[in-house]
């Protein structure tokens, strides 16, 4: 019988394991081989040291993209944490209405925002129509990451509310019982509950963030190019495909790096929610 | 016998060969196979009439007469439709590009040898637009539209008249500047300037454009393409360089743009239609080539897209919105000085590409992403140590 359903469990996991293979598996194996070869196939570490010179756009990449997750933190986990508290109707209302931007094209919201922020934008036009000196909006480094919190937000909303949703009640009313008040019981169990859902979310926002060019390309202007634009126009225009691979070989390295960073919290707060 | 059957022979003849030049005569080709077929055309966005506006949806057109499906895909630059051709994966049958594209295409044996009998109006291009350097024998193009690159700013935001390219590095207008998010394009205004062959291989000229091209990078606000339209449209840049035919575009929305060919010369181009190597329906594609090149469709065409048509009847056509204009059909007189882009050789490819991406990171300045980096790692390595160090106190403690 073991043997049974254990050959039942590979079959059902086949499907995935042949999607993972295929698309996940075979698309990094071949980033690896044009990262260090040359045009002609040969083995090569010249891509490789080329990427010294964009040492500095991987900072702002990763800072800005930085920057936008703890934006959309600061601004979910209020928002996770009081829907969480509302009756099952309100909740799904609030649901759908984080959910709603998204039934939008992605492009087309990133877009609508330049119309916004232009010189003579929406924003500008109701200041200039008060009599104040119009705001430099566009082609900055604001506009960048107001464009990344726009269109990740509820990536950081969905899984921190998710997590507090299915977390136990009882624990915050054991909590209560033995004395808590308010900010002790948010602080040493509604918080550590949800770190599961707050490492979900931060991969979620970051990871695109920092490796976005579109946003950059559109709201961002000349001082702001990410390691996404680089990448994007060493495929488009350049027909550099191994530059361009190894570029997002260390992009996925460096962001590894980072969600292991991460991870480190989550560790430790696990542990300290089993003490 | 003999004589009734070869004389019946010959009737049959006769009459066979008169249909067939009737049917020739009028270009009406037996084209029922071809129904039910797909036809991949891939061409620059915004370039070519599309029923908005009450005018022509010549797709439409085409698939209503000849029951072929065109499936109609948009590209933003040369390169992007070579990247895509080159990478494999997509089959398209025809294809726009520019000349200096035709050529690489060419030489990389990537075009296919039409055959001009299924393309009789090739008739009506005019002559002076056959034959050019990127197609000398006239095997795989035929002209669509024809252009040059020019000036295009707002009088209520610039100052007097301009006629040459130095307005797009004068200080005043900073931050109000947009500039081509192409490589060819960009350089080419640079080294106009400077009074280079826009087809120098000499890398030491590369070097003086790129120079030249910084040094105009923090008074940009941003690289763009189609995105231009909007930008100057709504008055957001003072001054962009852009293709003459695209401005009339513009200037319908907002009069205020003017436009110039700058003294120190500027790029002809031509837009042609070819069709790949690996085309699936080369015959649907030489029927549809021939359909662009008929007087209706073609005037359609350029009264849609603004560029200068090479066809000789849309230009006498009363049809044509067009006629005349000045910015698109100067006078001999006023025929500003050009240069057409050539294919450059790879060296010299992978050079301008070079100087290309070190431009783009040029106007970044990290002091704030280094503060903040350091700043935010100072932060996590303070929390691991605090962390950790009360976890050894309550160790201690239990």
């Amino acid at each position: 019988m073991n043997k049974k359903s254990s050959l039942m469990t590979k079959l059902a996991g086949a499907p995935y394991i042949v999607w993972a293979a295929l698309f996940i598996i075979v698309p990094l194996c071949m980033v690896a081989y044009y990262a260090f070869t040359d045009t002609t196939g040969a083995f090569t570490l010249s891509n490789m040291a080329d990427i010294g010179k964009y040492a500095d756009t991987f900072i702002l990449s990763i800072w800005l993209g930085l920057l936008a997750t703890v934006i959309c933190l600061v601004i979910a986990y209020p928002l996770a944490y009081i829907m969480a508290g509302k009756g099952p109707e309100k909740q799904s209302t609030m649901t759908m209405l984080i959910m709603l931007p998204m039934w939008m094209n992605f492009l087309l919201r990133t877009y609508s925002w330049m119309t916004i922020l232009e010189d003579n934008g929406l924003i500008n036009t109701l200041i200039t129509s008060l009599g104040l000196e119009p705001l430099q909006l566009i082609n900055t480094r604001g506009a960048v990451v107001l464009g990344m919190v726009y269109n990740f937000l509820p990536y950081m909303i969905l899984p921190i509310y998710t997590v507090m949703l299915k977390s136990d009640r009882s624990l915050v009313e054991a909590a209560q019982d033995l004395g808590g008040n308010k900010l002790d019981v948010f602080k040493n169990v509604t918080v550590p509950l949800s770190v599961p859902g707050i490492v979900s979310g931060f991969t979620m926002v970051f990871v695109p963030s920092v490796s976005t060019f579109y946003i950059s390309q559109k709201l961002g202007g000349t001082g702001t190019i990410l390691i996404g634009d680089i990448i994007e126009t060493q495929f488009q225009t350049a027909n550099n495909f191994n530059l361009g691979a190894s570029l997002s070989f260390v992009l996925m390295i460096l962001i590894f790096i980072c969600l292991a960073v991460m991870n480190r919290f989550s560790d430790d707060d696990d542990g300290g929610v089993i003490i | 016998m003999m004589k009734r059957l070869l004389s019946l022979i010959c009737v049959c003849f006769i009459l066979l060969s008169s249909f067939c030049v009737v049917a020739c005569a009028e270009g009406e080709k037996d084209y029922s196979h071809l129904e039910g077929t797909t036809l991949n055309v891939y061409n620059w966005g915004e370039y070519i009439s599309d029923g908005a506006d009450d005018t022509m949806d010549v797709n439409k057109e085409f698939e209503k007469r000849y029951g072929i499906t065109v499936n109609y895909t948009n590209y933003e630059s040369n390169e992007n439709m070579y990247n895509k051709l080159k990478s494999g994966g997509a089959n398209y049958d025809v294809i726009i590009p520019s000349d200096y594209m035709i050529a690489k295409l060419v030489e990389e044996e990537m075009l296919a040898e039409l055959d001009f009998s299924n393309i009789p109006n090739y008739k009506y291009i005019l002559d002076k637009y056959k034959n050019l350097y990127y197609d000398p024998e006239n095997k795989y193009t035929v002209p669509y539209t024809v252009g040059m690159v020019g000036l295009i700013y707002n009088t209520t935001m610039v100052d007097g008249e301009i006629d040459s390219w130095n307005a797009l590095w004068d200080e005043q207008y900073k931050g109000k500047i947009l500039m081509f998010n192409n490589p060819r394009d960009a350089f080419g205004v640079a080294q106009f300037l400077l009074g280079q062959s826009i087809n120098t291989t000499d890398l030491k000229e590369w070097d003086l454009a790129i120079e030249k091209l910084k040094e105009q990078n923090p008074l940009v606000s941003s690289y763009v393409m189609d995105e231009v339209f909007n930008k100057m449209e709504n008055g957001d840049a003072a001054l962009a360089p852009y293709y003459a035919g695209d401005f009339l575009t513009m200037y319908d929305v907002n009069p205020d743009l003017a436009f110039c060919y700058p003294k120190e010369g500027v790029n002809f181009f031509v837009d042609a239609m070819c069709v790949p190597k690996n085309a699936e329906n080369k015959e649907a594609a030489e029927l549809y080539i021939n359909f662009m090149c008929e007087e209706d469709v073609a005037v359609a065409n350029a009264n849609y897209v603004c560029y200068a048509s090479p066809h000789t009847l849309v230009l006498e056509s009363e049809d044509y919105d067009l006629k005349g204009d000045p910015i698109l059909y100067p006078d001999e007189s006023e025929m500003p000085k050009t240069q057409i882009f050539e294919n450059l050789d790879y060296d010299t490819q992978q050079y301008m590409s070079m100087l290309w991406n070190e431009l783009k990171i040029e106007g970044n300045s990290n002091i704030d992403a280094y503060i903040g980096l350091s700043v935010s790692l100072a932060l996590v390595v303070i929390y691991l140590i605090y962390k950790f160090a009360k976890k050894k106190k309550r160790e201690r403690y239990y």
